[in-house]
């Protein structure tokens, strides 16, 4: 589904991303753990077409982002609130992202309900901007919009940061729904080792911009993670 | 303790991310100081001459007399445009510093401001004027000192009413009902508060009350902000109620549709671009100072006029797409957006509000058909080239917008972008040359054919020039990207 092929990002002389080849199969649940700075973001932002790479280039089911924009109708994103439109209500922004993905009103309006433990009753009706919500509270919206329109690629950097530990377990188990039928290409970035070892089958872990474990998520892996993470 | 404070409000300064690139910014921006300087200087010098010379009586009584609008118009600008002391604040109440100096502080460091200072050089160039006029010198320092402790009053009163809209608004409609009866002579109010400052000169001493005022206003703020140095009271960021709203009825155009409704949002949702509608609304009256006569053998200045009195939106809002959407441009970006609906989206935006003005422009046909006339031939001309050109020097423009303040609505770095610069030669220059030519060669009505002319055939390759335009924003969008990505400090 994706390929990155002799990617790097350089900012100067210094480079921040460099991954000759990663392939990230149709179906899968992917992980990407690494310190701050690691390139997580850098890879997901080349990924949306958000910057240029230095080298080389990414294939999104076998459309080259930089050179066509034909990969956005199946792919969905949240990155950080520069991916929420602060001045409209919740449901605004969801009707909106909606009619951008040919949803109509009752579709949105039926998966939103879906949602209704997530959003745990503070989200729908609050009479609220989305500037006016709390950073947690954001994150769901930003969260629930990416699943809107039936995206075949997701990703989300950091999902989990921010959400309160009910929420956390919550969003667990709508990603492992989600992937389960192997329809749905997650991408998933977190700084939390339990979480992402649970929902993702493979996690890579980058260092420096550099990939330095490529692992199938086993009983072992957490414990081999956080082995390195100390180190 | 100061020290710690001026300390930090350097490093602000010289750290901020955008500095090294408002260097510019900063550079005009003094020169506009400057200009102001001059203009307040040669006015404080010349004003007693000129009153003077027109004949109005005592310049120093016809001064007093229009001081009332002096001051309501300082407290005015004051309101739009002088920063809150507020900013700031926050990571200081986790400090061990105490309340009381924070406040003191941040106070004493609004009567600093350009506000305050800038009149100075009118009154004190107008005062040593009066004093080699053989005014009484004590009384004149007495009326001096009483005048400068108002404008000060307007500074704290200014951080009393901030953000009190309800207030604000009616006030400001009273004062130009007031105005209006003035300049016909129905009520003059002027006859009441004439005497109060008056009185500054007449009896001296009397010029205590206003420092008397000032201490009470200083104390009053002083006692608000000490009392709301909460981050749930005074340091809140206001919060509106949000309302969902539909606006079904533009469901029918589609996509198009979907991002006019945003727009619409957009607009009446956050202070910035209320604001810069309320500019553009003005614009329409922009065209009195031509149209009165003065200028009724230059018919060239009337299409200027026109172009001006139809196009206040298209100037104010269109000149920043897409910097209206910077906080959210990567969305945009990643959505299942093309670039082609988005432009429509803005460009029909600006059409519409086009045609609005020119129809609310109607009322001069007062000054005869031939002045609509040029109305409407600059609103073609709008339409079908100036439309196109803003979106495009938007493409260049790159400075990110904090939709919730009102900070830099009036002028920004962006003002001066050489590529932008470049781009209102046509939008303005061009329907002057094609004007000129007609008329030049035929006569006035060939002029506005030519104009309307150019209107119509830039309207008529729609396609091709959205094209162009389309090229440039996708060429620009990763520098645009990261432009938005640094905050505007």
């Amino acid at each position: 589904m994706i390929t990155a092929t002799e990617l790097t990002k350089k900012y100067g002389t210094q480079t921040v991303l460099d991954l000759p080849g990663l392939e990230i199969p149709k179906g899968e649940s992917f992980g990407l753990v690494g310190n701050n700075g690691a390139g997580k973001t850098t890879f997901f932002s080349l990924l949306l077409d958000l910057i240029q790479p230095s080298t080389g280039g990414i294939h999104n089911n076998g459309i080259e982002v930089q050179h066509s924009e034909a990969w956005k109708p199946f792919t969905a994103a949240f990155i950080d609130e520069s991916f929420l439109i602060g001045y409209l209500t919740p449901e605004e922004y969801f009707y909106f992202i909606g009619e951008l993905r040919g949803q109509s009103r009752s579709d949105v309006d039926a998966l939103m309900e879906s949602f209704e433990d997530f959003f745990h009753g503070e989200i729908l009706n609050q009479k609220k901007y989305l500037r006016d919500l709390s950073k947690g509270n954001q994150k769901k919206v930003g969260i629930t919009a990416t699943f809107i329109g039936n995206p075949e690629v997701i990703i989300l950097d950091e999902p989990f940061a921010n959400l309160d530990p009910t929420t956390q377990i919550r969003l667990k188990g709508i990603i492992k729904e989600l992937t389960q039928n192997r329809e749905v290409t997650a991408l998933i970035s977190s700084h939390d080792l339990v979480h992402v070892t649970e929902v993702c089958e493979r996690i890579v872990v980058l260092d420096k911009g550099a990939i330095v474990k490529d692992i199938q998520t086993s009983p072992e892996t957490l414990r081999e993670l956080e082995t390195f993470f100390a180190g | 303790m100061f020290k710690h404070f001026f300390n930090l409000e350097w490093k602000s300064f010289f750290r901020s991310s955008s500095f090294a690139t408002n260097l510019v910014f900063k550079i005009l921006t003094i020169f506009a100081v400057l200009y102001f300087i001059v203009v307040f200087l040669s006015l404080g010098i010349g004003a007693y001459f000129i009153i003077e010379k027109a004949g109005l009586g005592d310049p120093l009584r016809v001064v007093n007399r229009f001081m009332i609008y002096y001051i309501v118009m300082d407290l005015y600008t004051r309101y739009m445009l002088q920063k809150m002391p507020v900013t700031n604040i926050r990571p200081l109440l986790y400090l061990p510093i105490k309340k009381d100096a924070v406040v003191r502080y941040s106070l004493g460091k609004t009567a600093l401001s350009f506000f305050n200072w800038s009149h100075a050089f009118f009154f004190i160039p107008f005062s040593i004027v009066l004093l080699t006029k053989d005014y009484a010198p004590m009384q004149v320092i007495g009326w001096h000192l009483g005048i400068m402790a108002l404008f000060f009053v307007n500074n704290f009163l200014n951080i009393l009413v901030n953000n009190q809209d309800r207030v604000f608004y009616p006030l400001l409609v009273i004062l130009a009902v007031l105005g209006i009866s003035q300049y016909y002579g129905w009520f003059d109010i002027t006859v009441y508060t004439a005497p109060i400052f008056d009185a500054f000169y007449d009896i001296p001493w009397t010029a205590v009350i206003p420092w008397g005022l000032l201490a009470f206003v200083l104390w009053a703020s002083f006692r608000y902000f000490r009392s709301h140095m909460y981050l749930d009271a005074g340091l809140a960021l206001k919060k509106q109620e949000g309302k969902t709203e539909d606006y079904a009825w533009l469901n029918r155009f589609g996509n198009l549709g979907t991002f006019l409704k945003n727009d619409i949002k957009l607009i009446r949702r956050n202070k910035r671009s209320r604001t810069t509608v309320i500019v553009s609304f003005l614009f329409l009256f922009y065209g009195l100072i031509f149209f009165s006569g003065t200028y009724d053998s230059y018919p060239i200045v009337f299409v200027f006029a026109g172009i001006f009195v139809s196009g206040g939106f298209l100037f104010t809002f269109g000149q920043y797409v897409p910097s209206w959407d910077s906080s959210y441009y990567p969305l945009m970006m990643s959505q299942n957006i093309q670039y082609r609906e988005y432009l429509s989206s803005k460009w029909y935006l600006i059409i519409i509000a086009t045609v609005v003005s020119t129809l609310l422009a109607v009322f001069y046909l007062y000054f005869g058909w031939k002045t609509y006339l040029a109305v409407l031939v600059g609103a073609v001309y709008n339409i079908g080239v100036n439309s196109y050109l803003v979106l495009w020097g938007g493409a260049y423009v790159k400075t990110p917008i904090d939709l919730t303040t009102n900070k830099k609505a009036f002028g920004d770095k962006q003002a001066f972008n050489g590529k932008t610069l470049l781009l209102t030669i046509p939008k303005l220059v061009l329907p002057l040359v094609l004007f000129w030519i007609g008329d030049f060669f035929f006569n006035e009505t060939a002029g506005y054919l030519m104009v309307a002319l150019a209107g119509v055939l830039g309207f008529a390759f729609k396609d091709l020039a959205f094209k162009q335009i389309e090229k440039v924003y996708k060429k620009e969008k990763y520098k645009t990207l990261s432009a938005y990505r640094e905050k505007a400090a």
